[in-house]
């Protein structure tokens, strides 16, 4: 009995030695994200590393978690020392979080030294702390607008004639009066996708980063006021509802705009790709153009949202990492990948002039839309602005979040009583 | 050989070796966190970095107003769910006890299922039925009788209303057994007895149910207590995230997460930790004391 016992068990060993032979060679490395079609993208690009670098091959584990388990598990896992993959998807918001006291993560730059010229500067300090580059950027994310076409010409609109917000609100009333159950926009209160546009159009920000080691929140400005106030404005005229969901990113927004009621969605570039796989409803009845501002020759966008991937310390093969996700994310095929795949805007922006690949009639997201989105890209490009996200954001974010936006778009409460609170709320809640 | 013989079967060391699973249990998993969670909450930690603060978390955490809500909010949930956790499970076991009562076991079962159910799957569900698109499912039950929809989730009450029903919707059949299993212990003969008198139900109920079923009480509010502050899972579920509007899902768990593995502020948030446990240990000291099950021995 013992001895046919100890016979299985050599032959479980045995075994267990052959499957890690077939993957000899191979490096492991294992991968989180919170975006399924990222993980797509990642085991893709792996494939054609292993065919470019048969000397470097790479069995990429891509798993996908949802979007705070996966950063809250990877800051702890950073913080405690044990238990990060090997590389990780951080988002723009998150990214202070992880860079918190020492950072845990490999300083990018030489890996990333052949492609710095080609990105958009912008891009990479939102991942970086002092010189340290330490994520490798996915798109550029600009803002544009998406326009209802069939919504707006049903009420004697024509998107191409709004360059105002003043025009957009004016067109609003005419939607309203033509079709009381469509509204114009939506106010968001988990997000500041518009808010922050809106605030870039007049050369301001949240916060005060004159000194980028002691970022100052400066929420009580009259930029900020403007912006809330005109919104509050539209929702109080019906021309805006505040979005289900919070903000058209979420489940009930996504099925909120997919119904048709709404004409107008001012969101970053990869909204697109929510478009194509989560509101089948409305294929062929968006057109994108440049969002609105507030007087003419202001900058029409902004780079929202972003996803910079880290190679964390703890990677027993940093220099493959780095040179793989390198690849994946700026090389020219992986660019070409970034879009093709993901319907991003790629960081690389001579990419968008390719009318190839930009224009390629077969791509899903081309289908989709009644415009090309790079002809509105091209068109912004050097007006493209954006918000740092630094240690302090993560702290307004979260007043903005859950109090502010919803005292403001909900309770409809008065816009500069509230933003004095939020000053003095987030200056007393900031480490 | 006879000397291990004797260590092994000797008297004085077997109940050291029988204790001991739970003795390493405790030492391991609970008084070493403690020991550290006391002396991280005396810092200020950030990767890679330690720095002792003193007192400052706890100032912190005393003059913060959003904590304040959190333990509110907690609280409020606590006294809501305890204030409905305890009488109808009770009045379900009664009536499935009851030897008129029909398919009483069929009735166990389906009170029971929402138990084993996960509570990130009973969350999410809960979110979609309380969503505010008008054709979701509170918003339909609305619609029928003419009323207009609401933002459930946005709005304080609704949004309570939501937790307190995911929150009984789970644990009913729970505290229902709890129940059965002590109504179950209660001699028969008493309430023969009881009828022999000719006691009504009423009385069956207030002379013979509920004293002989206080130990299960007090097991069920204590369980209770210590559920309904720490509750934190079913919010972050219902809400889709840590960040509820105006902070009305907020709890004293909830601000632990927020700050401790959100923002990676751990020192902050092992003071609230050992705040939580401060304050769950008073309370339940002061209703054990109230019920009479510890300090009251020599008064018999």
């Amino acid at each position: 009995m013992k001895r046919t016992l100890s016979l299985l068990i050599a032959l479980v060993m045995v075994l267990g030695m052959c499957s890690f032979a077939s993957a000899e060679g191979a490096t492991k490395l294992t991968l989180w994200t919170f975006i399924d079609q990222h993980a797509t993208f990642y085991n893709t690009m792996a494939e054609e590393w292993n065919k470019a670098n048969p000397d470097r091959q790479v069995e990429l584990e891509a798993t996908v978690l949802g979007y705070d388990d996966m950063h809250n598990k990877f800051k702890i896992a950073l913080q405690s020392g044990v238990g990060a993959p090997d590389m990780c998807d951080v988002e723009l918001g998150q990214f202070p979080n992880v860079l918190l006291g020492e950072p845990q993560l490999v300083v990018l730059n030489d890996y990333m030294a052949p492609y710095i010229d080609t990105i958009v500067p912008s891009r990479l300090s939102i991942y970086s702390k002092g010189d340290n580059h330490y994520g490798v950027p996915t798109h550029v994310g600009a803002t544009v607008a998406f326009y209802n076409v069939e919504l707006l010409e049903a009420a004697g609109v024509d998107y191409k004639t709004i360059v105002t917000w003043d025009d957009w609100a004016e067109a609003g009333r005419k939607l309203k009066a033509a079709n009381p159950e469509a509204y114009m926009g939506n106010a968001e209160t988990t997000t500041s996708w518009q808010t922050n546009l809106m605030l870039t159009q007049q050369g301001a920000d949240v916060q005060d980063n004159s000194n980028p080691d002691d970022p100052k929140p400066t929420v009580n400005t009259p930029e900020l006021l403007k912006a809330v106030t005109m919104q509050q404005e539209w929702v109080k005229e019906g021309l805006s509802m505040v979005c289900p969901g919070g903000q058209v990113d979420t489940e009930q927004g996504k099925a909120w705009v997919n119904t048709g009621v709404c004409a107008t969605v001012i969101m970053p570039e990869w909204y697109m790709s929510r478009f194509v796989d989560e509101i089948p409803d409305m294929a062929g009845k968006y057109a994108i153009a440049p969002a609105p501002v507030f007087e003419a020759g202001q900058p029409r966008s902004i780079g929202g949202g972003g996803t910079g991937t880290v190679v964390s310390l703890t990677c027993p093969d940093k220099d493959l990492a780095a040179d793989f996700i390198v690849y994946a994310k700026l090389s020219e095929f992986g660019e070409q990948m970034i879009w093709n795949v993901m319907g991003f805007d790629p960081v690389n922006t001579a990419v968008w002039d390719d009318q190839e690949l930009t224009h390629n009639p077969e791509n899903k997201f081309n289908k989709y839309f009644l415009t090309n989105v790079f002809d509105t890209l091209n068109e912004v490009k050097d007006e493209i602005m954006y918000i740092p996200s630094t240690s302090i954001s993560p702290t307004m974010n979260t007043y903005f979040n859950t109090t502010l936006w919803n005292n403001l778009y909900i309770d409809l409460l008065d816009p500069a009583e509230e933003l004095q609170l939020a000053q003095d709320a987030i200056e007393a809640d900031i480490f | 050989m006879q000397k291990v013989k004797r260590i092994l079967y000797s008297q004085k060391i077997a109940p050291y070796v029988f204790v001991l699973p739970f003795v390493l249990t405790f030492l391991v998993f609970f008084l070493y966190p403690l020991t550290t969670t006391i002396k991280m909450s005396f810092q200020d930690i950030l990767p890679g970095q330690e720095q002792w603060v003193g007192l400052k978390n706890y100032q912190r955490l005393l003059t913060d107003k959003v904590f304040g809500q959190a333990v509110f909010n907690s609280l409020r949930y606590m006294v809501i769910t305890c204030a409905l956790l305890i009488p109808f499970p009770m009045l379900f076991a009664y009536m499935i006890s009851s030897r008129s009562m029909k398919f009483a076991g069929a009735f166990k079962s389906i009170y029971f299922v929402p138990v084993l159910s996960s509570v990130v799957v009973a969350g999410l569900i809960f979110r979609m039925m309380f969503a505010e698109q008008p054709d979701a499912m509170m918003n339909s039950l609305l619609a029928l009788f003419g009323q207009p929809a609401i933002w459930w989730l946005k709005l304080e009450y609704p949004s309570l209303l939501a937790l307190v029903l995911l929150c009984c919707w789970r644990w009913t059949g729970m505290n229902m057994l709890y129940y059965l299993a002590g109504i179950k212990s209660i001699p028969t003969e008493l309430y023969e007895a009881a009828d022999i008198d000719g006691a009504s139900a009423v009385q069956k109920f207030t002379k013979i149910g509920w004293p002989l079923l206080k130990p299960t009480t007090i097991y069920v509010l204590t369980i209770s207590i210590y559920a309904g502050l720490a509750m934190f899972t079913e919010s972050y579920m219902v809400f889709g995230n840590n960040a509820s509007p105006h902070n009305y899902g907020l709890t004293i768990v909830g601000y632990l997460y927020r700050y401790g593995f959100e923002k990676l502020r751990m020192g902050y948030a092992s003071a609230v930790g050992l705040a939580l446990l401060v304050g769950a240990l008073a309370l339940n000291l002061v209703q054990l004391r109230l019920t009479g099950t510890i300090g009251k021995r020599g008064d018999k």
